[in-house]
């Protein structure tokens, strides 16, 4: 088990929490030398059910630390492919790489391997329901074998991280819509996977909550370099995620701000996807001033 | 040729399903705290309702073979022809028909249900495999449970064929007993146990596979739940003529 990453991110973490401290360091030069290789890359990806084409050669990139929100219509392939990252489902053809591994050939022992570095939130949650929430969030860890008050403390830590430290021994379905679903974030996280999966995060809940789903899901990309693909087609998720970040201020608590019309955020990057193609791969402004029909009625909600 | 397809199909994918879970017993991670859990639910819990079965099951062949029998005068062989049906062929088959309803409905709709809430995607996403986490563990309660529920239906049941061929037609105990004894041979015992180990794994695996392969939200668990029970009672049947014919050719050539 990686432990000792996952003592570095947490000493990271902690570190980037200390008031007056900035959250990043821009001091010293980046000496990664796979940090330009993409988290995810889909090469010509295929995929259909029977008759029916999902997929027609999707290509595209998520760079290490960006968020992409991928926006659609009910059933166009947007949820497929977050199951194709996972190894969940395989593609008919293309190639799928995380981290740039082909996870397509891949036995679904050697996928186990690679999901250790990918968490996944699903739309209702997807919580154990014969699990208390300590257990659905040590899930992972329980089954890597670890350390018993590592895995406390870690379960701990990601419950504070989601503010539901209080419902640790609750079961499931004593929770509401929304805690379930922070609860499913909580244990995406756990392990300290670099890429996070959101499948319509906020579907269902009220406006406050999916916003406090949203700031989760800015705090990850912003605080703690996780890249994620962020399925939805909610417009406000998508404001949120495009036009706000998170920071540190001098007293040590995370703030959002906005943008605004001086600055733009260059981590996250909105993918719309209609009939199984790309039909727009860029950031929200650029969607904005796109001036195609099909995409601007779809985000005004006109037919 | 569409149902000769899905049926091959079917059983392909059930065949996989058995030698996923099964194989991967021989490497970590197993679970056993999860096998006795399962083997309390399946055999504490299905303990009352298989020995009720047994025991009715045994009071009702004396009600039945006793007048016949007296008819022939050879009432005295009352306890053998109880425990032979009951040892060989009603005991293994009338428990693994309630295990069958009791078991295989809740591990389809348990597992069903996971299906359709996401919840084996998010086990497969945590880095854990359903066929040995969920299937294993069930498949293995079954098959080490299923004969010595049987084992306990024909006792109990021999005891319930007693207790009416003493209480209603006053026969001695002794005399039962005794023909009881001089009825069951080992090879009978054998087969009795060899019988249950093949319907666990029958319902086990079917019930998991069904589970498993839900499809179409809450009305799917539903169909997922009858199919799983009905497809596992029918294969319980049919494999029960063939077992029989086969350990009574094969046992036949062992001087036991």
């Amino acid at each position: 088990m990686d432990q000792e990453r996952l003592k570095e991110r947490d000493s990271r973490i902690h570190r980037s929490q200390i008031p007056g401290e900035s959250v990043m360091d821009f001091e010293t030069p980046v000496n990664d030398e796979n940090r330009t290789m993409p988290a995810v890359e889909f090469r010509d990806v295929f995929l259909s059910f029977d008759e029916q084409v999902v997929l027609e050669g999707v290509s595209f990139q998520l760079r290490k630390g960006e968020t992409k929100i991928i926006l659609g219509p009910s059933g166009c392939g947007k949820s497929t492919i977050i199951r194709l990252i996972l190894g969940l489902l395989k593609p008919d053809s293309g190639e799928i790489l995380i981290d740039g591994q082909n996870i397509t050939e891949l036995s679904e022992q050697e996928l186990m391997e690679v999901r250790q570095k990918i968490g996944m939130v699903f739309q209702e949650g997807a919580l154990f329901d014969s699990l208390s929430v300590f257990e659905n969030v040590a899930y992972r860890l329980i089954e890597q074998r670890a350390d018993e008050s590592f895995i406390e403390d870690q379960v701990r830590r990601m419950l504070r991280f989601v503010d539901l430290e209080d419902a640790i021994d609750k079961k499931p379905n004593e929770l509401s819509g929304g805690m379930r679903r922070r609860v499913g974030i909580a244990r995406a996280l756990v392990g300290g996977p670099s890429i996070v999966l959101f499948d319509e995060p906020t579907a269902g809940l009220d406006p406050p909550t999916a916003r406090t789903i949203c700031e989760l899901a800015i705090k990850l990309r912003d605080l703690e370099d996780v890249s994620s693909v962020f399925v939805t087609h909610e417009m406000n998720n998508l404001k949120y995620l495009t036009s706000e970040y998170a920071v540190v201020d001098d007293g040590g608590h995370v703030i959002f701000e906005d943008e605004g019309d001086s600055l733009c955020l260059i981590n996250t990057e909105v993918m719309m996807l209609r009939n199984g193609n790309i039909a727009f791969s860029g950031r929200d402004e650029e969607l904005m001033q796109s001036g195609d029909e099909y995409l601007l009625n779809f985000i005004s909600g006109r037919k | 040729m569409k149902l000769v397809k899905k049926f091959i199909f079917e059983l392909q994918e059930l065949s996989f399903l058995i030698w996923d879970s099964l194989y991967g017993l021989r490497k970590s991670p197993r679970y056993p705290a999860e096998v006795i859990r399962q083997m309390d639910v399946i055999g504490v819990g299905s303990l009352p309702i298989v020995l009720l079965t047994g025991f009715f099951t045994g009071g009702v062949l004396v009600l039945q073979l006793y007048p016949t029998l007296e008819f022939y005068t050879v009432q005295s062989e009352t306890g053998r022809s109880v425990a032979t049906t009951l040892v060989r062929e009603l005991g293994p088959v009338l428990t693994a028909l309630m295990v069958s309803g009791r078991i295989g409905s809740s591990i389809a709709a348990e597992l069903g249900s996971m299906v359709v809430s996401q919840q084996i995607e998010a086990m497969r996403a945590l880095g854990s495999d359903p066929s040995r986490k969920l299937v294993a563990p069930r498949i293995l309660a079954l098959i080490l449970l299923l004969p010595l529920l049987t084992v306990g239906a024909d006792l109990v049941g021999i005891t319930g064929g007693g207790v009416v061929a003493s209480t209603i037609y006053n026969q001695d105990l002794a005399i039962y007993m005794a023909s009881v004894w001089s009825g069951i041979s080992t090879k009978d015992v054998i087969g009795g146990v060899i019988k249950p180990i093949v319907f666990g794994l029958i319902i086990g695996s079917i019930a998991c596979y069904k589970g498993l392969s839900t499809r179409g939200g809450t009305v799917g668990v539903g169909k997922a739940t009858t199919s799983a029970v009905v497809l596992s009672s029918i294969w319980v049947i049919i494999f029960d003529f063939f077992l029989s014919k086969f350990l009574q050719t094969a046992l036949d050539n062992y001087d036991i």
